[in-house]
Formats: C-alpha cells, structure tokens, sequence
C-alpha cells in the first residue's frame, strides 16, 4: 500500500508545492492538508513546509502553532506519527514546543540563499535512516530566520542525546550555534531542518538529489512500523 | 479606559543583530557614547471591560513572547498616558 503523506499549507506557505512533489518523486503519495482543518484526513506522516506563514507576524511560526491542523497534529506527534518541519516548518515545530530552543534572526541580518553541505549526524530518525551517519549532502538554504539558539543545558541535552540531525559544513550561513542545521525530538519521529530537501529531489531543479533521502527514510520508517 | 502594556525584549543572553546594527550606525549621527541598543517590541491590548492584568500575562506567555528567547513586562497604562506616548 502506498504511504499518504500529509503536506500543509498555511497562508504563506511557500514550498508546499515542491514538499507534495518531493513526497511524489519519493513514492508515496501527497496529501494536501489545510491549515484550518482539523482533520489530518488518515495520512501516515506531515510535512510542515517552507514559507512564511500568516506574514511572519509577530514571530516566524507562533500564529500557525495555533492553527486547526497544529492541535491535531501536535497530539499526533506525541504520539509517534512522523512529522518533518522544514525552514518555517522547523520555526512552527518550536513554537509548538515538539522541538527544543527557537530559530531567530539570522546573525549578519542578510537573507542567505545558497547550495550548502551538511552533515547527516543522526541517521536514527524516521527522516534520516537511509542516510549513513557523517554523509554529507548538498541542499539548497534560504532563510532570514534561520539562526537556531537554544540554552547551553538543551544543547548539551541534544547532542548527548544524539538529537543533532544535521551540522552545516563549510559555512554557517545563520550564526546557528554549534553550527546546528536540524534537530530532532527524543522518540526520533518529529524532525526540523532549516536548509530544503525538498528542492534537491530532480536533476533539473536541484542542485543534487540529495533531498530524496528525508522522503524515502520516511517510507522506510513506516514500513519498519506495524499499523 | 485604561489599557495594558506588555513590553517584549530579547533576553539578555540572546544576540539582537538587530540593536547592534542600530548601535552600529549612531557613529554616523555624531553619536559615540553609546554602549548599546536593544530592540523589543510593545504591545497594547484593550479589553472589552476591565483591563485584566492575570489575563494579559497569560496572552503574553503562550503567544506575544516566546519565553525560550525573550523576556516580558506587563504594566497598566491610562488612556492619556498612551496618546502622549504616541506623540
């Protein structure tokens, strides 16, 4: 049976378009999820996409935590369905508190739009287990919003606790401590990531295909998951 | 009718680009006895009958601020004393 995978598009939502066309390419199957629905229609797995919802307002992501869809799938990622937040996606993950610390203004204040190279430091999460640990992978970056803080206790929390997903290599281009691109939560199934794995999933698009791997570990973990 | 004033500000221990890019330019004003500028945000909020400060604390702690980076202050203010702040 092929996996339903939830996109959601908020107002504002930029790259869920690419998101559903990543989750395509992958071979699962997109479902269109809107942010005023509380229903998450049975899909398998969530992606929270790239964009800027409701404008940004106030702080990036704190209005769309309290979206319909939010409170569903909230409950749903406590209890282990897979949810993938992605550069805004990431934003509305810690406004929820699903993920530890906050994402803020990028340090130099520039937005930063480039192919960038991470390191794959978790290979454990249900959106990384067909990346080998230390892999590095090429993805596009583009954010204004993309510095990821958090207190000195939490860090040391993450990394002890293997929950540092990705590092950026070759660059930092936030001013994220500990050079952190992604952070996952103690059961390993919500994941956020500042860079878009979405855009590296066609030759003719991306600049690698690298991005497919966050799409096909996902399938793979739901596979490995009895229903 | 009075209102309440929350005033957010990043904490202390978080970077704010954004002051020291503000702190950065005041040279080019002719001002250099400067240490420091931070920049937060205030916001106003007027209930339909009494101002409820309870109330006011608990908005300001699930949505205005985001108690992992910032911090916030909440204050009575008369509606006079906003229209002269404005001013």
């Amino acid at each position: 049976m092929t996996a339903r995978v939830g996109v959601v598009t908020f107002p504002g939502s930029l790259d869920d378009g690419d998101a559903a066309r990543a989750v395509r390419i992958a071979g699962a199957e997109p479902v269109r999820l809107w942010h005023g629905d509380p229903d998450l229609h049975g899909v398998d797995a969530v992606v929270l996409p790239g964009g800027f919802s409701y404008g940004d307002y106030l702080r990036c992501g704190a209005i769309a935590r309290f979206a319909p869809v939010m409170e569903t799938i909230v409950d749903a990622a406590q209890g282990g369905l897979p949810v993938l937040g992605i550069c805004n996606g990431f934003q509305i993950l810690c406004e929820a508190h699903l993920l530890p610390g906050a994402l803020t203004r990028n340090q130099h204040l520039h937005f930063r739009n480039r192919d960038q190279v991470l390191r794959i430091e978790s290979a454990g999460t249900a959106w990384t287990n067909t990346f080998q640990p230390g892999q590095e992978v090429l993805v596009p970056v583009k954010n204004g919003e993309g510095c990821y803080v958090a207190d000195t206790a939490t860090l040391d929390q993450l990394e002890a606790e293997g929950r540092v997903v990705a590092r950026y290599v070759g660059g930092n281009p936030n001013g994220s401590l500990r050079d952190i691109a992604a952070i996952t939560n103690s059961a390993g199934n919500v994941v956020g990531i500042m860079p878009h794995p979405e855009h590296a999933v066609e030759a003719l698009t991306g600049p690698s295909l690298d991005g497919l791997g966050f799409f096909t570990s996902v399938l793979k973990h739901l596979v490995g998951t009895p229903a | 009718m009075p209102r309440v004033v929350v005033d957010v500000m990043l904490k202390p221990e978080i970077l704010d680009p954004q002051g020291q890019a503000v702190a950065n330019a005041l040279p080019r004003l002719g001002v250099s006895d400067v240490a420091s500028v931070r920049i937060g945000r205030r916001i106003e909020i007027e209930f339909q009958g009494e101002p409820d400060l309870d109330r006011a604390r608990e908005i300001a702690d699930k949505l205005l601020a985001n108690p992992v980076i910032e911090d916030f202050t909440v204050r009575l203010v008369e509606a006079d004393e906003t229209a002269d702040a404005r001013s």
